[in-house]
C-alpha cells in the first residue's frame, strides 16, 4: 500500500521508496539554532533553515513550536503561512509536530497539502485519542501515533505491541483510517545510560518494527532518530555513527522514515570499524561492559586518538587525590581501602564524606556540566559514592554523631502527565551521593501527592521535573499549589523543556519562597548546598531573585506591546448573551437550606475515576477494570474501597453536610448583587468578578461570571428576575478515621478513607447540584446518566471560588457568610480561606443555558485598579491575592 | 456494495454522464437591470447596489433561473448545477454585508463579522434552499415528462479570498481570512443546499486547496449534523500551462489533498479552454481512482464574442468528446462561456462512447 503525501507536489511513499528522510532542524525543541531563531522572533532566519533542510534532501519537513515562552500556536501558525508562501519549501508535505493537541489543529488549518500528524497517542484514553483521530481524518491529515496509553510510555517489545495493536484496530475500525495513512513511533529511548533496564531499548525498537511491519497491514513506522545516542550529547563522532547503525539495523527490520538531520547523516560503511563495532555492541546489546566500552572509546574520540592505557599511576597520589580520581573515573576497584585510609585520616567518619568525596563528587559535577563526562559515567561514580558512603556509615553510627543525619531531604517528582524520569533518577543518585535523603515520588506525580509528601517528610526542598511541554504548566501549577498552600521550601525546577527564563517568568512569579531553575544534574548539589545552608542561602536567594528580575525584565520588554486588553476593550467584549426574549428561571424558594444526605445516598454520585488515579492507576471507570495491565489492581482496590464503604456506611463512621441556596440577583458591570427579597430594593451581598482580558481571536468573548446573570436595574427597562445559587459540602468524621486506621498501623485503610472522604464530597455537590437544578425548574426532567452526570452534561455549572473562573479565594468569605456555612455545614475557613474539612466543595450555581466554565487568565492593572475600588480595599491587598493572575509586574 | 450504488453511480457505470454548462453566461443574456435584481423584496434596499448579485435572483426572479435549468435539462443534461457557485456568506459580502473592514485592509476581523452577521447568514440558508428547490423542481417536471432520471448537484464554488494565500507580497504570514470561517461559511451553504433537498454536493473551480478542504470539512459536518449521506464531485481548476492551481499544487497532488472526503467524482473545470486544459485531463485520468469528470470553458476569454468566449457548440463539442472517446471521462460539461447549445450537441456525441471504467486507473487505490 501506498502512503500519499502532498505539499504542492506529490510525495507517494510506494514499498519501493526507500528510507523517507524527515527533515528535523524545524524543531523548536531539538534546534537550539531554530529555537534562538524563533525565540528572536528572527523567521526569516527560521525559514533559511526549513529551506537548507529541503534542500538537503528532506522528504517531509517536521515543524515543532513547544517552546514554554512562547505562544506556540501563533508561532505554527504564522510560520507555517511564511512556508506557504515559499514554493521551494512548500512543495514537500508538512509534518507538524506538537505535544499539544491545540498547536496541532492550528497547524492543520493551515496547510493545503495532505501532512502528517506528529503526534497523537492512548495517553489520555481512548477517547480522546478517536476524537483527535477523526479531526486528523477530517483535516485531510495522515498521523503518527505514539506508543503511550494511559499508563505511560511503552519501554518493552511486549507493550510497544499491545499498544500499537491496540491503536491500529482503533483506527481502522472506529476512526475510519485507511491503514496507509497511519504511522508508528514505537519510542526510539536512549541507550547507553548506565541504567541496566535500558540496555534493551534499541533492540525493542527494531523488533517493534518487524512486528508491526509484519502484523499491522498497511502501517509504517517513525522514530526520532536522535533519542539513541543523547547519552553522547556533545560528541557527533559518536553519535552520528550510533544513527547511522542503528537506521541500518531498524531499516532492515521495516522502519519507513525518521526524524533526522537532513545532510548530517553518517554513511554506515564508512563508520570506523572499532567504534561501529563497539556502537552496534551497545545497539544490539552484545556484551554486559558494552555501555563502559563505547564511552571509553569516546573520551579516546573526543581527545583526537589519543589511545587509553591501563594507567595504575594514580595509585601513588596522595588518598584524597585517590578518591578523586577514583569517583572521577568511575572505579569501585580500591574504594574500601582508600575510605578507611582517609577515614584514619580524619577525625570523625563524616569529615571523609564532607571533605575528599565531597570534592570528587563536585569535580564530577563541573565535568559532566560542561560536557566532559557523560550519563552513565556519572551514574557509576555515584556507584563510588554510594560503596563509600556505605562503608562508611557503621562507624558513625557507632559514633552516634549528629553528622550521620542526612543534610537535608529532598522530595523530587516527575509533574502529571509527564513519564521522562532519566534526568530526575541522576539528580537523585547525585544528591544521595552528597548525603541526601531523596524521597523520589516517581512519574506521573499530581501536586497534591508530592505536597502531601513534602508536608509528611519534612522536606528541605522539593524537585520537579519533566521533558515534554505541557509540564510546563504543570510546575506553574504545582508552584501555585504550593503558595497556596502556604509552603515555604526552595523549588528546584528542571528537565530539557525547562529554562531559566521560563522558571523565572513563569513559575518563580507563583511562589514566594525560593524557586530555581537547575540546568542539570551537575548544579543540583551546588543548588540545593546553597539554599539549604543557613549562612549560604541568603546571598544564593538575592542573588537569583536579581537574576530572575532581569530575565523577567528583558522577557516583558519583549511581549510587553502585544498582550492584554484595557478593561474597558475586554468588557466591550463581554459574552453575548441576548437577554431580551430570555426568561430566567425561578427557583422554589430563595436563601439558604441545609442538607444532610446519608452517605448511602450519595454513594451513586460518585465519580470513581479520580479516585483510581490518586493510586496512579491510569484509566476511566468502570472500563479500567479490563485493562490489561491495571485491570487486577484495579478490581482490589475497588474492593476493598466498597468493603471500607459498607464498614463507613453500617457504622456511620462519616457524615455529609451540606447547605445550598438561591438569591434574587442581578449583575451590575462586572458585580452580581444578590438581594434580600423580590422587590430588589435592598442589597444583601455582592460578588465581585474578573474578567478576561487576554486578546480573544475574532469571534470569541472575553468571559466574566457576571455575564450570565441578568443586567439590573440602570439599564434601560426593568431588570430580569435572575437568581444566584450557592452551595457548600463536606465530609466529616475522615481525621478521626484515618487516625483510628494509624493507630493500627494500617496506613492503606487511611489513605484509602481519605481518597473515599474526597470522592464523597465531589459526589456530594454533584448531587446537591441536580438538587439544585431541580429546585430551579429546568432540572426536573433532564435524565441524565451517571456517566452524563460526571460529563456535566446539564445546564448550567457550579464554579469555585479559587478555581480558574473566579480566581479570587476570598469570594468564600462572602458565599459562607450567605449560607452561614460555619453552623450549617461545619466547615471553617481558614485566614487563606482554605475548607476545613479537607474534604469539602464549594461554588456558586449559573443558571443561564449558555454559562460556561473558563479561565480568567493573565488581568491588566487597570482591571485590579477598578477591582479594588469596587472592593474597597488597597490595590496591594488586592494583587497579593491576585498574582497568579497578574500580568503585569506589581 | 453493487446493491447500495447511489442512483448517480449506477448511471455513471452504464454511461457518460452530462452536466449542464454555464450559470452566469445565461443570465447575461436576461440584460436583467438593478431593478430586476432587487425584484419586490429589495426594492427598498438601502445597501450596495445588487446588479451582479447572480444567486440573489433565486428569490428576486426564481422562474429566470428555472428557464435556464429547463433549457440545459432539455438540451440533454443528466446533471444540473444550482445557481449557487458563490452562494455563501463570504462570497456575498461584496452585495451583502453592510460593514467596513476596520483596520484598513479586509482582515480576518472583518471576515468574522460577516461570517457572524445573523442577517446574511438567514438570507444565505434561504437563498440556497430556494436554489436547491427551483432546480430540483425543474429537475423532477424534466424526470417525469422523459422518464429519465434528472440529478441536482449543489454547486459550491471558491471564495474571493484565500486560506492559503496572502494577498499583501509585503505580508506573506498575513491570511485575510481563516480556516475556521471559511469552514463556517461553507458550513451554512452546505447545509441549507442538503435541506433543499440536492442530490449531491459539488465543490468546484478549487483554485485554493485549503479553500477546498475547509468546503470538505465543512460538508463533513453538515452531512453529520443533517444524517446525510449524499456524494460528492470535486473539481479543481488549473490556472496555466504549468499544470498547477492558483496556490501551486499540481494535479496530483490535489487529488492527494482531497482523497480523504471520499469523492464519487473528481476532476478538472473552469480557466481553461479544451485544448490547454487536454493534458491535465489525460494525467489526471491516468491517476484517479474516481469517476472522473471534465467541463471547461468555452475557451480562453474573449471580449469579441457574444459570450465573451470564443468556442462555438460546433467548435467545442467535439474537443471534449474526444476525452471521452479516449476513454478517459464519466462526466463532461461546460464552464464559462458554454450554452444549452454545446451541451446538446455534447450530449450528443458522447451518446456513444463507452464511459471510462474505474478498474482502468493504473493501480490507484
Amino acid at each position: 500500500m501506498i502512503l500519499r503525501l502532498s505539499g504542492l507536489e506529490p510525495l507517494n511513499i510506494t514499498p519501493e521508496f526507500g528510507f523517507v528522510v524527515i527533515g528535523e532542524r524545524t524543531n523548536i525543541t531539538g534546534s537550539p539554532k531554530f529555537s534562538k531563531l524563533i525565540l528572536a522572533d528572527d523567521f526569516d532566519g527560521a525559514l533559511a533553515v526549513a529551506r537548507q533542510q529541503v534542500q538537503s534532501g528532506a522528504n517531509i519537513l517536521d515543524v515543532n513550536m513547544d517552546e514554554g515562552m512562547i505562544d506556540s500556536e501563533a508561532a505554527m501558525t504564522r510560520f507555517l503561512n511564511l512556508i506557504g508562501s515559499e514554493p521551494d519549501i512548500s512543495r514537500i508535505p508538512i509534518m507538524i509536530d506538537s505535544s499539544k493537541w491545540s498547536v496541532i489543529e492550528a497547524g492543520l488549518k493551515c496547510v493545503q497539502g495532505k501532512g502528517v500528524v506528529n503526534s497523537i497517542s492512548l495517553k489520555n484514553g481512548q477517547e480522546e485519542f478517536l476524537r483527535q483521530a477523526r479531526l486528523i481524518r477530517r483535516y485531510g491529515a495522515a498521523v503518527i501515533v505514539m506508543a503511550f496509553d494511559e499508563q505511560g510510555q511503552a519501554d518493552n517489545l511486549q507493550r510497544k505491541i499491545d499498544i500499537c495493536s491496540r491503536a491500529y484496530k482503533l483506527l481502522t475500525e472506529q476512526a475510519g483510517f485507511p491503514a496507509s495513512d497511519i504511522i508508528f513511533d514505537p519510542n526510539i529511548l536512549t541507550v547507553a545510560t548506565g541504567l541496566e533496564e535500558h540496555r534493551h531499548y534499541a533492540v525493542d525498537f527494531i523488533e517493534a518494527t518487524r512486528w508491526i511491519k509484519a502484523n499491522l497491514p498497511g502501517a509504517r513506522v517513525s522514530g526520532g532518530v536522535s533519542n539513541i545516542s543523547f547519552s553522547f550529547r556533545g560528541n557527533n563522532t559518536v553519535r552520528e555513527a550510533m544513527h547511522a547503525a542503528f537506521l541500518f539495523y531498524a531499516i532492515r527490520a521495516g522502519l519507513d522514515m525518521g526524524i533526522v538531520n537532513a545532510g548530517q547523516l553518517a554513511v554506515y560503511e564508512e563508520i570506523e570499524p572499532e567504534l561501529r563495532e563497539r556502537v552496534e555492541d551497545v545497539l544490539l546489546n552484545r556484551r554486559d561492559d558494552a555501555t563502559e566500552r563505547l564511552v571509553d572509546f569516546a573520551e579516546s574520540v573526543k581527545s583526537k586518538g589519543k589511545t587509553p592505557v591501563k594507567d595504575e599511576a594514580w595509585r601513588v597520589e596522595p588518598v584524597e587525590e585517590r578518591l578523586k580520581h577514583a569517583l572521577v573515573k568511575g572505579i569501585v576497584d580500591y574504594i574500601d581501602t582508600d575510605t578507611e585510609e582517609a577515614r584514619q585520616q580524619c577525625k570523625r567518619p563524616l569529615d571523609v564524606i564532607e571533605g575528599p568525596l565531597m570534592a570528587g563528587m563536585s569535580v564530577v559535577g563541573d565535568l559532566f556540566g560542561a560536557g566532559k563526562m557523560f550519563l552513565p559515567q556519572v551514574v557509576k561514580s555515584a556507584r563510588v559514592m554510594k560503596k563509600a558512603v556505605a562503608y562508611l556509615m557503621p562507624f558513625m553510627e557507632a559514633e552516634k554523631s549528629a553528622g550521620a543525619k542526612p543534610q537535608g531531604c529532598i522530595v523530587m517528582a516527575t509533574v502529571k502527565g509527564d513519564v521522562h524520569d532519566i534526568g530526575k533518577n541522576i539528580v537523585g543518585v547525585v544528591l544521595q551521593c552528597n548525603n541526601y535523603e531523596v524521597v523520589d515520588l516517581g512519574v506521573m506525580v499530581p501536586a497534591a501527592n508530592i505536597l502531601e509528601t513534602a508536608r509528611e517528610r519534612k522536606a528541605d526542598a522539593i524537585g520537579l521535573s519533566g521533558l515534554i511541554t505541557p509540564s510546563l504548566d504543570e510546575m506553574v501549577h504545582v508552584a501555585q499549589e504550593m503558595q497556596r498552600e502556604g509552603f515555604d521550601l526552595p523549588l528546584l525546577i528542571g528537565g530539557a523543556t525547562t529554562s531559566r527564563a521560563h522558571t523565572a517568568v513563569k513559575i518563580a512569579p507563583h511562589y514566594g519562597a525560593s524557586t530555581v531553575h537547575v540546568l542539570d544534574a551537575s548544579r543540583a548539589v551546588g543548588v540545593v548546598n546553597s539554599l539549604l545552608n543557613d549562612q549560604l542561602k541568603s546571598e544564593f536567594d538575592t542573588k537569583t531573585r536579581a537574576e530572575y528580575a532581569r530575565l523577567r525584565e528583558e522577557h516583558s520588554a519583549k511581549t510587553r506591546e502585544k498582550k492584554l486588553l484595557t478593561l474597558a476593550q475586554a468588557r466591550a467584549n463581554r459574552t453575548p448573551i441576548d437577554w431580551s426574549n430570555y426568561v430566567p428561571p425561578k427557583p422554589e424558594w430563595t436563601g439558604p437550606r441545609t442538607f444532610r444526605p446519608s452517605i448511602v445516598d450519595l454513594r451513586n454520585y460518585i465519580d470513581w475515576s479520580p479516585f483510581f488515579h490518586v493510586w496512579e492507576l491510569r484509566g476511566r471507570y468502570p472500563a479500567i477494570f479490563d485493562d490489561p495491565a491495571v485491570g487486577q489492581q484495579a478490581r482490589e482496590l475497588f474492593e476493598d474501597a466498597q468493603k471500607l464503604l459498607d464498614e463507613i456506611a453500617g457504622k456511620n463512621l462519616l457524615t455529609a453536610r451540606g447547605v445550598f441556596g438561591f438569591w434574587p440577583a442581578n449583575c451590575l458591570g462586572d458585580d452580581v448583587d444578590l438581594y434580600t427579597d423580590e422587590t430588589r430594593a435592598e442589597k444583601l451581598a455582592t460578588f465581585y468578578f474578573l474578567r478576561q482580558q487576554i486578546q480573544k481571536p475574532a469571534g470569541q468573548a472575553n468571559h466574566c461570571l457576571a455575564d450570565f446573570v441578568a443586567p439590573g436595574v440602570g439599564g434601560h427597562r426593568s431588570p430580569l428576575q435572575d437568581y444566584l445559587g450557592g452551595f457548600a459540602v463536606s465530609i466529616h468524621g475522615t481525621d478521626e478515621l484515618a487516625e483510628q486506621f494509624k493507630k493500627e498501623h494500617d496506613d492503606y485503610s487511611a489513605i484509602l478513607g481519605k481518597a473515599l472522604a474526597d470522592r464523597f464530597a465531589e459526589a456530594f455537590a454533584e448531587y446537591l447540584h441536580q438538587q439544585a437544578r431541580i429546585a430551579w425548574g429546568f432540572g426536573s426532567d433532564e435524565k441524565l446518566s451517571h456517566a452524563d452526570l460526571i460529563r456535566e452534561k446539564y445546564r448550567g455549572i457550579r464554579p469555585a471560588a479559587g478555581y480558574p473562573a473566579c480566581p479570587d479565594h476570598i469570594e468564600k468569605r462572602t458565599l459562607f457568610d450567605l449560607l452561614n456555612a460555619e453552623k450549617n455545614a461545619g466547615i471553617k475557613l481558614t485566614e487563606s480561606f482554605a475548607m476545613h474539612p479537607g474534604a469539602s466543595v464549594s461554588g456558586l450555581y449559573f443558571s443561564h443555558p449558555d454559562a460556561k466554565y473558563f479561565a480568567v487568565g493573565q488581568i491588566g492593572r487597570d482591571q485590579v485598579v477598578d477591582y479594588a475600588a469596587r472592593r474597597s480595599e488597597a490595590i496591594a491587598v488586592a494583587e497579593k491575592r491576585l498574582a497568579p493572575n497578574l500580568g503585569y509586574e506589581s | 456494495m453493487p446493491d447500495n450504488l447511489h442512483p448517480l453511480e449506477t448511471l455513471l457505470r452504464e454511461r457518460i454522464v452530462v452536466l449542464d454548462g454555464a450559470m452566469g453566461t445565461m443570465i447575461q443574456q436576461y440584460k436583467l437591470s438593478e431593478q430586476d435584481y432587487r425584484g419586490k423584496r429589495f426594492a427598498d434596499w438601502k445597501g450596495k447596489d445588487l446588479k451582479g448579485s447572480l444567486e440573489l435572483l433565486n428569490l428576486t426572479q426564481p422562474q429566470v433561473v428555472e428557464e435556464i435549468h429547463a433549457a440545459y435539462l432539455e438540451a440533454g443534461a443528466d446533471l444540473i448545477e444550482t445557481n449557487t457557485f458563490s452562494g455563501t456568506t463570504i462570497g456575498l459580502h461584496d452585495f451583502l454585508f453592510q460593514g467596513e473592514p476596520k483596520r484598513g485592509r479586509k482582515d480576518q476581523e472583518f471576515f468574522q463579522r460577516v461570517t457572524d452577521d445573523v442577517n446574511l447568514r438567514a438570507l444565505v440558508h434561504e437563498l440556497n434552499f430556494e436554489a436547491a428547490k427551483i432546480a430540483r423542481r425543474a429537475a423532477d417536471r424534466v424526470a417525469n415528462e422523459t422518464g429519465l432520471r434528472r440529478f441536482v448537484g449543489g454547486s459550491m464554488g471558491p471564495l474571493p479570498v484565500a486560506g492559503s494565500i496572502s494577498p499583501d507580497v509585503n505580508d506573506p504570514a498575513f491570511r485575510a481570512v481563516s480556516f475556521d470561517q471559511l469552514r463556517q461559511a461553507y458550513f451554512d451553504e452546505a447545509e441549507a443546499l442538503l435541506e433543499g433537498g440536492v442530490d449531491l454536493l459539488i465543490v468546484e473551480t478549487i483554485f485554493d486547496t485549503l479553500n477546498g478542504k475547509a468546503a470538505l470539512f465543512a460538508i463533513a459536518e453538515a452531512l453529520e449534523k443533517s444524517g446525510s449521506n449524499v456524494p460528492l464531485m470535486i473539481s479543481g481548476t488549473v490556472i496555466d500551462k504549468s499544470g498547477r492551481n492558483l496556490s501551486g499544487q499540481t494535479v496530483e497532488a490535489l487529488l492527494i489533498s482531497i482523497a480523504h472526503a471520499r469523492p464519487l467524482i473528481l476532476g478538472l473545470n473552469c480557466s481553461l479552454g479544451p485544448d490547454e486544459m487536454e493534458p491535465f485531463i489525460e494525467e489526471l485520468a491516468r491517476i484517479s481512482p474516481y469517476y472522473m469528470s471534465a467541463y471547461p470553458n468555452a475557451g480562453l476569454p474573449d471580449a469579441l464574442s457574444p459570450t465573451g468566449f470564443p468556442e462555438t457548440a460546433e467548435t467545442f463539442a467535439p474537443k471534449v468528446a474526444k476525452w471521452a472517446q479516449n476513454g478517459s471521462l464519466n462526466v463532461v460539461g461546460g464552464c464559462c462561456g458554454t450554452t444549452p447549445d454545446h451541451i446538446q450537441a455534447l450530449a450528443k456525441l458522447v451518446r456513444k462512447f463507452s464511459p471510462r471504467a474505474l478498474e482502468a486507473a493504473t493501480g490507484n487505490t
